[in-house]
């Protein structure tokens, strides 16, 4: 299946949910879909026998700029049944970061959104251990944020040399 | 009527557990392979829950990717796995020249050299990473003259690509658009000739060590108690994870994205996938630490037999650099998986048409196999845990990024 005919699938499914379909751009299209329901059709996406996205390839958060209001989580997933993938976008505010996780369907989830969660301080409720991953706990601020500033120390460590 | 005596030797008879005992294993632990740190919750010996903690080799890849154009980020991706750079630096340059290739104003492709080089060095460099995976798993389990081998062979390996780009570790070899030219080869001259040569000796030489490694670690009886039937990693339960390469085929999954999905010149090469069965007679099960060896173990002679076929043809006349003016991919977005000696390496790559990425995701294989490890080593003895870091073959590096 391609990925207009997901597309299709889950416009009859999720109606308003589905926010529309990304193709003017170079590469990869993809599906937007309301951060709200991203858990719910998730969920529809593995269940359903004649799609079966039964793995998470990547996960990823995304900044385009400093002067963007929002951030994006971008969810590759494929199917090993029927050997087609499709590419999920949610985009949350940054003011106010928060998303339902999807580390109970696909488990590799758990650290991909601990890492979104570390770098870009992106909230998913519902994941039952979202702490710093790659950075030390108790580092401040969210690195890959475009407008990140590191700090001149830590623990008495000048940070940029 | 029952004495005080007797109601408390039943309290303690109903507590089967001991007090918890928290153990921190690494980061500094040769068996961890690289600065992974476990925090292990013991009873007795039984681990209860082993936690990693990673982070210390966090070098900021995907930051420095922001502020870099394309072909200096080339140099980052070696030491992500530092092991297997080459299929690093591959991995890469094939999801930069995708996203370029969607540009239809532009047309190019990668010369025929660079691909036949390319697969080359890569399958070599395959091996090299399976012989150190072979290695240090024995000497994880308490053998040591495999490390040696093993060391000795790849040693041999590091030479061949010292010789065609300068470096034995991190090589920045495979470029946008083809291969580095930094030690000129020319097509068909004696120095390419001698070159293919020394392959050739070294595959004679090494094809038949395989088979020795097999009898001397492989069905080792020791080795093998240590290995068979310890932490069975279901199919399931591999896919869930995102565990892939040989990881996902020691558990059973017949999938090789070098067949499924043939990137390159792949599909022109004969060669099969190496996947986990049950081996009653021996003891093995499919998805234990031995199966996810086993893999590695026959996926060098699949090398080998990829290269063969290489150095039959010959490598074809030509260049090994498209005609390329810049890199500066397309407005847009791409997702590009390969298969890395450790299982799929993808990276994300989102332009906005400048010559830097707006973001750059490496997706690591080793990251995804390594979170499987807490389900994993839940009700089995620390040293088995050492079994199990060894057999999902991590590099730290490339977990941390």
């Amino acid at each position: 299946m391609n990925p207009e005919e997901i597309y299709k699938i889950l416009t009859d499914k999720f109606g308003e949910s589905v926010l529309g379909f990304d193709t003017e751009l170079a590469g990869d299209p993809n599906i937007q879909i309301a951060p709200a329901a991203i858990a719910d059709v998730c969920q529809y996406l593995v269940e359903t026998d004649t799609l079966a996205f039964d793995s998470l390839m990547c996960l990823s958060g995304v900044d385009l700029g400093a002067k963007e209001e929002e951030f994006s989580v971008v969810y590759h997933i494929y199917s090993m049944q029927h050997r087609h993938s499709v590419v999920l976008r949610a985009s949350v505010p940054k003011t106010d970061a928060h998303l339902p996780s999807v580390s109970h369907i696909w488990k590799t989830a758990d650290w991909h959104e601990r890492e979104a969660y570390d770098l870009y301080g992106i909230l998913f409720e519902g994941h039952t251990d979202l702490r710093r991953i790659l950075l030390p706990d108790d580092w401040e601020g969210y690195p890959l944020r475009k407008d990140y500033k590191e700090p001149d120390f830590y623990r008495g460590m000048r940070v940029p040399y | 009527m029952e004495t005080t005596q007797q109601t408390e030797s039943k309290i303690i008879e109903l507590k089967p557990f001991t007090d918890e005992m928290v153990v921190n294993m690494g980061p500094q632990h040769p068996s961890t392979h690289g600065v992974l740190r476990l925090e292990l919750r013991l009873d007795g010996e039984v681990v209860r829950e082993a936690i990693p903690h990673i982070g210390y080799l966090h070098r900021c890849f995907e930051k420095h990717s922001e502020n870099l154009s394309y072909p200096q980020i080339i140099p980052f991706t070696d030491r992500m796995d530092y092991v297997a750079a080459m299929n690093q630096n591959w991995g890469f340059c094939l999801a930069v020249e995708k996203l370029m290739a969607a540009d239809e104003t532009k047309d190019f492709a990668v010369p025929e050299r660079a691909e036949y080089l390319r697969v080359l060095i890569c399958e070599l460099n395959r091996i090299a990473s399976h012989l150190l995976s072979f290695g240090t798993y024995g000497m994880d389990i308490g053998a040591f003259t495999p490390f040696l081998y093993a060391f000795r062979d790849r040693e041999r390996l590091l030479l061949l690509f010292e010789k065609i780009c300068g470096a034995r570790l991190t090589y920045n070899y495979i470029r946008i658009g083809g291969v580095s030219e930094i030690i000129p080869m020319e097509p068909g001259s004696v120095d390419e000739q001698n070159f293919l040569d020394e392959i050739k000796d070294f595959l004679d030489y090494f094809e038949p060590k395989i088979d020795e490694y097999n009898d001397l670690l492989t069905s080792n009886s020791i080795f093998s108690e240590r290995t068979m039937s310890v932490a069975v990693m279901s199919a399931e339960m591999a896919l869930s994870y995102g565990a892939t390469g040989p990881n996902l085929r020691g558990s059973g999954v017949d999938w090789d994205l070098r067949r499924d999905e043939p990137y390159s010149i792949y599909d022109r090469f004969d060669f099969d996938v190496p996947v986990a069965k049950d081996i009653p007679e021996l003891g093995a099960v499919v998805g234990d630490c031995w199966s996810r060896y086993k893999v590695r173990m026959d996926e060098m002679k699949e090398s080998v037999r990829i290269v063969r076929q290489i150095l039959a043809e010959g490598l074809p006349d030509g260049p090994v650099m498209a005609d390329l003016k810049a890199v500066r991919p397309p407005k847009g977005e791409i997702y590009f998986r390969s298969e890395a000696p450790r299982g799929e390496l993808g990276f994300y790559i989102v332009s906005d048409g400048t010559p830097k990425p707006v973001r750059l995701k490496g997706r690591s294989p080793c990251f995804s196999a390594l979170s499987a490890l807490q389900e994993l080593s839940r009700g089995l003895m620390v040293a088995d845990i050492i079994a199990i870091i060894g057999s999902i073959d991590i590099v730290m590096g490339e977990v941390d990024r």
